[in-house]
């Protein structure tokens, strides 16, 4: 089949290689970004773990968001952490060896942080029993109070009354 | 009546809680490395040469190590407490020179090389602590902060005690005051150097 193409194959060539050298600067500048998120993969497990870190800088800020400056550092720990093969709780293992407990948002279930994680159940555990045992007292003097304050014939009426209601 | 004391009771617990956590500093935090051995390093000091200190080189001492940096403004009021305490020959306090050479110190997008940091950091802790009096045997440079790290340094100044066999037995963060060493570290100092 005869091609369509009217060029030369050398011409072709050469369009190629032109286009090529257009397109050189385009990968270089590409290069001279790439320390910004210099491993994507490395970055996204970098602010994975870190978001869960506290900065010890300004407290009510993770280590992701901080901008403290030991924030920046320790981001830093955690990448070249990553890069070393480390897993997530190995990291955050080596910052607690070093900052304490404190450096975890979520800090871990043991006997020390028992009343942290089940202290508000227990208070409402009991504040749910407190509540139905006063509901329950309150009910029963009600219903006692309103059965004296009613007289025989009175109560006699009550009974007429509902039943008429019943009828029509 | 009772039913009026129980929200009262309730109350003033409320009040004592709240007045305990309204006092204590969130920025002192117990730490972890309280007990351990002190984290090594090899670091160059401010001496010009090319000798480096490690905390290897104080067993068998009760040595103090209190981290400082020329730019850090609560070390100037920690500074003279410091100095008279060093003149009592109590314990030997190195220093710990933390990130002497920050990043704003570097011209716009110029990088310091590290020949350059270590001669910047010497040159400007040397005539600090001129000015200011010298209460440190020595001071190493912590130019990158990865020992601060290791110690779990998140402000300066902080201030450890470690024993004789490299265990470090007291932190403190923030500035030492004159009634935190008569009353908490000289005593501590004592027993350790005992036994």
């Amino acid at each position: 089949m005869k091609s369509i193409w009217k060029f030369p194959l050398h011409v072709l060539a050469h369009v190629i290689l032109l286009l090529a050298f257009c397109m050189a600067p385009v990968a270089l500048m590409a290069k001279e970004a790439a320390p910004m998120a210099e491993d994507p993969v490395v970055e996204k497990r970098m602010v994975h773990i870190s978001e869960e870190l506290r900065c010890l800088v300004c407290q009510n800020e993770s280590l992701a968001s901080s901008r403290a400056e030991l924030a920046t550092d320790l981001r830093e720990e955690v990448r070249s952490l990553i890069r070393q093969g480390k897993s997530d709780t190995q990291i955050k293992e080596y910052l607690v060896t070093r900052y304490g407990d404190f450096v975890l948002y979520r800090p871990e279930v043991k006997a020390l942080t028992w009343i942290l994680w089940f202290g508000p159940f227990l208070l409402l555990l009991a504040g749910v029993v407190g509540m139905a045992l006063y509901l329950r007292q309150r009910q029963a003097e009600q219903v006692q109070a309103e059965d004296q304050n009613l007289s025989e014939e009175e109560r006699r009426r009550v009974a007429q009354l509902l039943k008429e209601g019943d009828a029509s | 009546m009772k039913k009026f004391l129980i929200p009262l009771a309730l109350f003033f617990g409320l009040v004592g809680f709240l007045a305990v956590g309204l006092n204590r500093d969130p920025h002192e935090i117990p730490s972890p490395l309280i007990g351990k051995l002190a984290p090594e390093f090899a670091l160059y000091t401010l001496a010009k040469d090319e000798q480096k200190f490690s905390p290897k080189d104080m067993q068998g001492k009760v040595w103090m190590l209190n981290v400082w940096a020329t730019w850090c403004v609560a070390c100037r009021e920690e500074h003279p407490v410091l100095v008279a305490f060093a003149k009592d020959n109590q314990v030997p306090i190195v220093g710990l020179s933390y990130k002497e050479v920050q990043p704003q110190d570097e011209p716009a997008g110029k990088k310091f090389s590290s020949e350059a940091k270590l001669q910047l950091a010497r040159e400007r802790s040397a005539i600090w602590l001129a000015r200011h009096g010298n209460p440190y045997v020595l001071s190493a440079l912590d130019l990158d902060g990865r020992v601060g790290i290791d110690y779990g340094v998140y402000g300066v100044p902080e201030t450890y005690l470690i024993d004789k066999s490299g265990v470090i037995r007291y932190k403190r963060v923030g500035v030492v005051t004159p009634e935190l060493l008569s009353q908490t570290i000289l005593p501590l100092i004592q027993k350790l150097n005992a036994s």
